[in-house]
This record gives structure tokens, sequence and C-alpha cells, in this order.
């Protein structure tokens, strides 16, 4: 009963800290925090299934948060019919060498078990197989780059509504997940988190470089969103009504026709924003809440119990005749693909796909500290952890400003010490959240809302 | 004639840039090994304690500057190094002791400490950006060229220049007398072997009367010293900027596991493994089979294995190759 109190408690503080801000800053910034703090929120709960579930270290999220990126990319952008037909059947080709390069290696790896020759082959396979590969695709990848390189420049992608991109990117990330797993899940924790950061960079990198699959650094821009865009709002005569009506006593004090009118304009301009805001909202809470309901599920069906048994005592579980590898691998992808419908759900929000915005601070590491100092293993503490710490790093400059302002108040505003600390307010996000991760490590090692296990007793 | 322009070529273009950097990977990644073997957390902070070191040097070398203090020809940043030092292993040693010894006397999960090491990396980032800024610094001064191509061109006669930087020749020549120093004081003397007895079993050099205090304020002290020096040669090589020293973890983790993690001799030979590894894969060969092949045979493309772009992920690739092959690394670390 007490811990329901505590969520119950913890969850009203963030709704009255988010609804502060929306008095006193704006409306739209309140809805923007929600929003980034609702697609946090869908990565907390996928690191905490690897982490909290299973005990497995992921430090490569921000990979997985760039493939769903990809994934929106490719599904919404309408196809460049010039650049398939500039170099389309050249990167197919290279796409089944590829796939059939891994069936050959695949095969060598079952015939030759046990012999020493299997690692030469192997080398020579992938050797012959890059030679021929960059021999097909590098012409290939020059025409289609060559294409229109201000505006597109790439293959695009499939015309499809944003929408389902959710899906794809969690498919996208389920696959790499699935390879990386194999080849990294036999590390020890520690390794493994080094492990998996580096081959994150290698994905995100990947993403950067390769301009005819999403432009790679030049960015892409103007993905479609599945909610009405704000110009439309304010030409469409119900929302003016319905805004006429919401306002309708602020506006009756008003005598004069035409300030009226500019009155009106300026609410529906502000409202327009923060109805897109709120459909957007309204869609993730969704998704947050199917996720919550599903690994609420998972965690107390006889799958949860064999995970946290995996978890405490590895060597117990496998001699209860657990699959340790099997679940371990299955958990991971599992939780790399929440992380891809997250990293598809942001390029939803903004717009837009800026690869060379993945970095490991803010993907991997302030996923982590959610995770940590929300409560690792309990989905609810996950989520706050991700509203928490998503507002602290959003609203620390204004709270570091305040309190630079008013320690400063008795020196002069040309002093220099005042000026440099009003210039650097911005990196105090940093000290407040690390600081943040240190007490919360120190004296509440299993985060706000810690794990709870019923143990039935006879 | 054409075969020496072609080895002078690659020595120009590759050989002397991979000892460089090289040397400042094996730096840092002594710094983690020594962490990892005797304090038995993977540092995420690795890269902005390099940094905090830096950009010390950085501020004394401006100070210095202002005075008019100058070290000749060399650069002045070198006689910033020694209080850098010191105020590095203050630092180090003040997160210690409020930071990581509540862990290792608890005797917590390395899992844990390695989450910790995670905080303090965003805690001294944010210190870092706080006095210094994020912006690009370059704080070298005094001969920039110890040997010019143009000279080398006049005195040989050869068509290729060799080129040596300065900073090129003072980071390799310090990173040479830095690693034969603390392999001899590991290897040598008393402190040190007990250090390497704590390191492979704690029980018994426990038992056998080791300090562990003492073991650990000297692995602080040597990390400081490693540290500083290798950040203040990259930053005096390429230019100092936190965000750069942060990604620099990666390669130089890359550099630790490879050379297999918790030896500090593989981890010296892990950084060249990778920095050769990250410039021989992306340096355009063109030029250099011009000279070696008859005319007909002259290649038309760049003759480039991955483009440059890939430089990081090289590094990254390797580690996964020797995590498949041999976990414990190229020289036995400790297993997995």
């Amino acid at each position: 009963m007490m811990q329901h109190k505590n969520i119950i408690a913890a969850y009203s503080i963030m709704i009255l800290l988010i609804i502060a801000v929306g008095i006193l800053q704006s409306w739209t910034i309140a809805l923007t925090i929600l929003n980034y703090c609702l697609i946090s929120a869908v990565m907390t709960i996928g690191a905490n299934i690897q982490w909290g579930y299973a005990g497995l270290i992921n430090f490569g999220i921000m990979g997985y948060t760039a493939l769903g990126g990809l994934a929106a990319v490719l599904v919404n952008v309408p196809p460049v019919k010039e650049a398939w037909k500039a170099g389309g059947l050249g990167m197919v080709v290279s796409l089944i060498l590829i796939i059939s390069g891994v069936y050959i290696i695949r095969t060598v790896l079952r015939k030759f078990e046990n012999s020493k020759k299997k690692n030469y082959i192997v080398a020579a396979i992938i050797i012959i197989g890059f030679v021929i590969i960059r021999y097909i695709s590098g012409p290939a990848i020059e025409n289609i780059e060559a294409v229109d390189p201000a505006k597109t420049g790439f293959l695009g992608g499939l015309g499809l509504p944003i929408i389902f991109s959710w899906i794809v990117g969690g498919l996208f990330a389920a696959g790499i997940a699935f390879i990386v797993g194999k080849i990294a899940l036999g590390l020890r924790a520690d390794y493994l988190a080094i492990a998996t950061l580096l081959i994150a960079e290698i994905i995100v990198s990947i993403i950067k470089h390769e301009d005819w699959l999403a432009r790679g650094v030049k960015n892409v821009i103007g993905l479609k969103r599945p909610v009405p865009y704000e110009v439309d709002l304010q030409g469409s005569t119900w929302f003016i009504d319905l805004v006429e009506k919401f306002h309708s006593k602020k506006l009756d004090l008003i005598t004069s026709l035409s300030e009226r009118q500019d009155v009106l304009n300026q609410l529906v301009i502000d409202a327009s924003s923060v109805y897109v805001k709120l459909c957007l909202a309204g869609l993730f809470l969704t998704v947050v809440i199917i996720l919550l309901i599903l690994t609420q599920k998972a965690l107390y069906s006889p799958w949860g119990r064999k995970m946290r048994a995996i978890r405490d005592n590895e060597v117990a579980a496998n001699a209860m005749g657990k699959n340790v590898v099997k679940e371990h691998l299955l958990i991971f992808i599992l939780g790399s693909a929440i992380v891809g419908i997250a990293g598809a759900m942001m390029v939803t929000n903004d717009g837009l796909f800026t690869p060379g915005s993945y970095r490991p601070m803010r993907y991997t590491f302030v996923i982590w500290v959610m995770v940590i100092v929300g409560g690792t293993g309990n989905n609810f503490g996950a989520i706050l952890g991700g509203f928490v710490v998503w507002f602290l790093w959003v609203e620390a400059a204004p709270i570091a400003l305040f309190f630079i302002n008013f320690f400063t108040s008795h020196l002069e505003e040309t002093n220099a010490l005042k000026a440099h600390l009003i210039q650097s307010a911005a990196y105090f996000r940093f000290l407040l959240v690390g600081i943040g991760l240190l007490i919360i490590m120190r004296y509440r090692p299993k985060g706000i809302i810690p794990e709870k296990i019923n143990i039935k007793k006879i | 004639m054409d075969f020496i322009n072609a080895i002078i070529l690659l020595l120009n273009y590759t050989v002397i840039p991979a000892l460089t950097y090289g040397s400042q990977l094996a730096l840092g990644a002594i710094f983690v090994t020594l962490v990892y073997g005797i304090l038995r957390f993977a540092n995420f902070a690795t890269g902005d304690m390099m940094s905090f070191g830096t950009m010390v040097a950085v501020l004394l070398t401006f100070y210095f500057q202002s005075l008019g203090i100058s070290f000749g020809f060399l650069p002045t940043a070198l006689l910033t190094i020694p209080p850098a030092i010191l105020a590095m292993i203050f630092y180090m040693l003040f997160i210690d002791k409020f930071v990581f010894s509540y862990y290792r006397i608890k005797k917590s999960p390395p899992v844990q400490l390695a989450m910790v090491s995670v905080g303090v990396m965003f805690v001294t980032q944010a210190i870092i950006r706080i006095i210094i800024g994020p912006f690009d610094r370059r704080f070298f001064d005094g001969e920039k060229f110890i040997l010019k191509a143009k000279e080398f061109k006049e005195m040989t006669g050869l068509n290729e220049g060799l080129a040596i930087k300065s900073t090129q020749a003072i980071t390799i020549f310090v990173t040479v007398i830095v690693v034969s120093i603390m392999f001899w004081f590991l290897n040598r003397t008393k402190t040190g072997t007990s250090m390497r007895a704590y390191s492979d079993n704690e029980d018994l050099a426990l038992l056998s009367g080791i300090d562990p205090k003492k073991v650990v304020l000297i692995t602080w002290i040597i990390a400081g010293i490693l540290a500083t020096i290798g950040g203040v040669l990259y930053g005096l090589d390429k230019s100092y900027r936190p965000f750069v020293y942060f990604n620099n973890m990666l390669p130089i983790f890359a550099a630790a596991i490879v050379g297999g993690i918790g030896n500090p001799f593989g981890a010296f030979l892990g950084g060249y493994v990778i920095a050769f590894a990250e410039i021989l894969v992306t340096y355009a060969y063109k030029k250099f089979f011009t000279y070696l092949l008859p005319e007909f045979m002259e290649p038309d493309s760049l003759m480039q294995l991955l483009s440059t772009d890939y430089k990081f992920a090289v590094s990254f690739s390797i580690l996964v190759i020797v995590l498949l092959f041999r976990p414990s690394g190229i020289f036995k670390g400790k297993t997995l």
C-alpha cells in the first residue's frame, strides 16, 4: 500500500511541476517538455527491461534511437525516382550480395565447425565480398548522390504515413540488436557496456556518412506529421470558434472590435501550437500506456520471474534448466526494439532527422541516469525517472540562472565573474544531473521508486 | 629512387602521425587499465579527467604567457605540466575520497562503480565547461617544425618531403620516458610489486600485509600523471576542446581492451595497434602505388579502403573482432 501512495505522490508532484512551467513560462514550453518526457519514458522502459529485468547493461541506446529515426525517414519520405533510376539497381545488387555473403559465411561456419581453416575462409569471403561490393556500389552511390544534391541525393523512402515508422523503427532496432547480441552478450557486465557503446558509435557513423541512405549529416527535413499543421488550424473556422468560446470571458471585456480581432488572432496562433503538441502528447501517451501494460504483465508473469531468477543468480537459473543465453538475447532484442520505437517517435515529434545530433552524452548516459534515478526493475520508477531527469535537464539552465542572479545580486552587471557564470548557465545541467545521480546512487541505490517483489507466504 | 620516395611518403603521412596518435592513446589506455586492474571498475570519466588536467595546463599556459614566461623553442605548456599534474591528482583524490571509496569499502559490484563513474563524468564535464567553456583553444607556442618538408627535400634531393612537427617529436619522446619510468616502477620497486600483487589477488595481497590505502593512493597518483601528460600532449598536437576529449575516451577504451585489460604493457601496445589501424585503413594509397608500380599499372582510384569519415569506426571494429576471437585481448589480461 505504501508503495502505491509513493508512486501517486511522485507522479502528482511531477505533473504539478509541468503545470507550474506552463503557468510561469508558457504552455508551449510545458507541452514540449511533456512530449520529450513521454519519449524519454519509452526509452527508459526499453533500458529498464534490459537492466532492471535481466541485468544487462546496454550503453548502445544511442544507436537504436538513431535506427528508429532512420526508419522514420525511410517510411515517410516519398521515393526519389531519379535516384532509383540512377543507382537503384547497383544498391539492390549490393544488398543481395551482402545477404548472400552472410549466408555463405553461416554455411561455412557450420561445415567446418572444428577446423582451423574456418577463420581464414571467412576472412577471405569477407575481403573478396568487400572488394566486389565496393566495385558495384561505388558508381551507384556516386550517381545517387549526384541527383539534385541540395534537396535529395538519396534514395528516399516509401512515402507512407510516419506513424508506421514506429513499428518499422522497432523492427530495425530488433534486427540490429540480434546481431549485436550474438556478438557481445557473452561479455562480463562492464565489457558489455563498452562493447555496446562502441558498436552504437559504428551504427551512428554509418548513418552519418552514407549519404545515399538518409542524406547523412545534410539532414532530412520536412517529414510529415501525423497531426494537423498550425497553419491549417489557424485557417479553419471550427478551430477559431473553439478558441473564441474558450476565451469568451476575456474577449467580452474588450470593447473595440479591431482590438478584439487582434487579440483573437494572437490567441488562435498560441492555441494552434498548443493543440498540435497536445495531439502529439496524446499519441505518445497511448504508446507509453500500451508499453507499460505489456511490460507490467510480463514482469509478473512466469517469464518475468524467470528473468529475475536469471538476473539474481545466473548459475542457479542455468542449473534449473533455464536457457540463460537465449533469454538474454531475447530481452536484449525486446529492449532495443522499444528504444527503436522511441527513436522514431522522437523524429516524428521534431519533423526532422539530424544524424549529427546522435551523441552518447544525450542519448545513452542521460537515459541511463533516468533509469537509475527513477528505479531499476520498476517500470513506474523508470518512467518517473524519464520525467524527472528530462525536466531537470531542460529546466536546469533557467534554475541556474535564477540562483546565479540571486547570489551575485550584490555584484555589478559588468563584473567578470557574474558575466562568465551567466554565460555558462547552460552547463549547470551537467552538474545538476551528475550530482543527482551520485546522491541517488549513494543514499537510495534502488532509485526513487524501488523494485518491489511480492513473496507469497504460506 | 622511387622506392625511397614511396617509403618517405608512407613515413610522412602514416607512420609518424600514427606513432604520435598511438602514444597519446597509449597513455590514456594505461590509465584505464590501471584503474581497471587495481580499483576494479571501468572508468567512464577517463576522457573528462584527462580533459580536466589539460584544462589546468591550458589556463596556466595562458597565465605564463601573460607574464612573459616562455620555454625557448619548446612550448610553454611543458612547463605547466607539473602543476597541472598536482591539480589533477588533487582532484582525483578528492573524487575518490567522497565518491569511489564508499563503494570500494562496501565491495560493490564493478557495474555499480562504473555507473558512479558516469556520475563523475557528468560533474567533471560541468566543471570544465563552467570554468573554461566548450570552445576550441590552441595553446601551442614555440617552434612549430623540427624538420620542414622543404628542407628535407633540399637535403636529400628526393621528390617527397618528410616533415616532423615538434609536437610529434615531443609526444613520442615524452611518452617513451614516462612509460619506461612507469614500467620500471611497476616491475622493479617494492611498491610497484605490491600494486601488481594487489591487482592479481586482493585477498592474498592483504594477507601479506600490503596496505590497500597506499596502493589506491599510488594508483591515483600514477593515473593523474598519465592522464595529464596524455591530455596535454594531445591538446598540443591538435587543439584543446572538451567535447573531443570525451569522444577520445572511446578509442582509448578500445586500445585498453584490445591490449588485454588490466595489463599495462598490453594497453601500451594496444594504443599503437588502434592508431595504426585507423590511419592505415583510411589512408589513400594512390600516390604510394604510383611510385612503386610501372606506369601502365597506375591506379585510377584513390586506393582508399575506407573514407576518413570511418576513422573511429575502424578502431571499434577491431575491438569487436578482438572480442569475438580473443576476449581477453592480444596480451592476456584479466579473464572475462
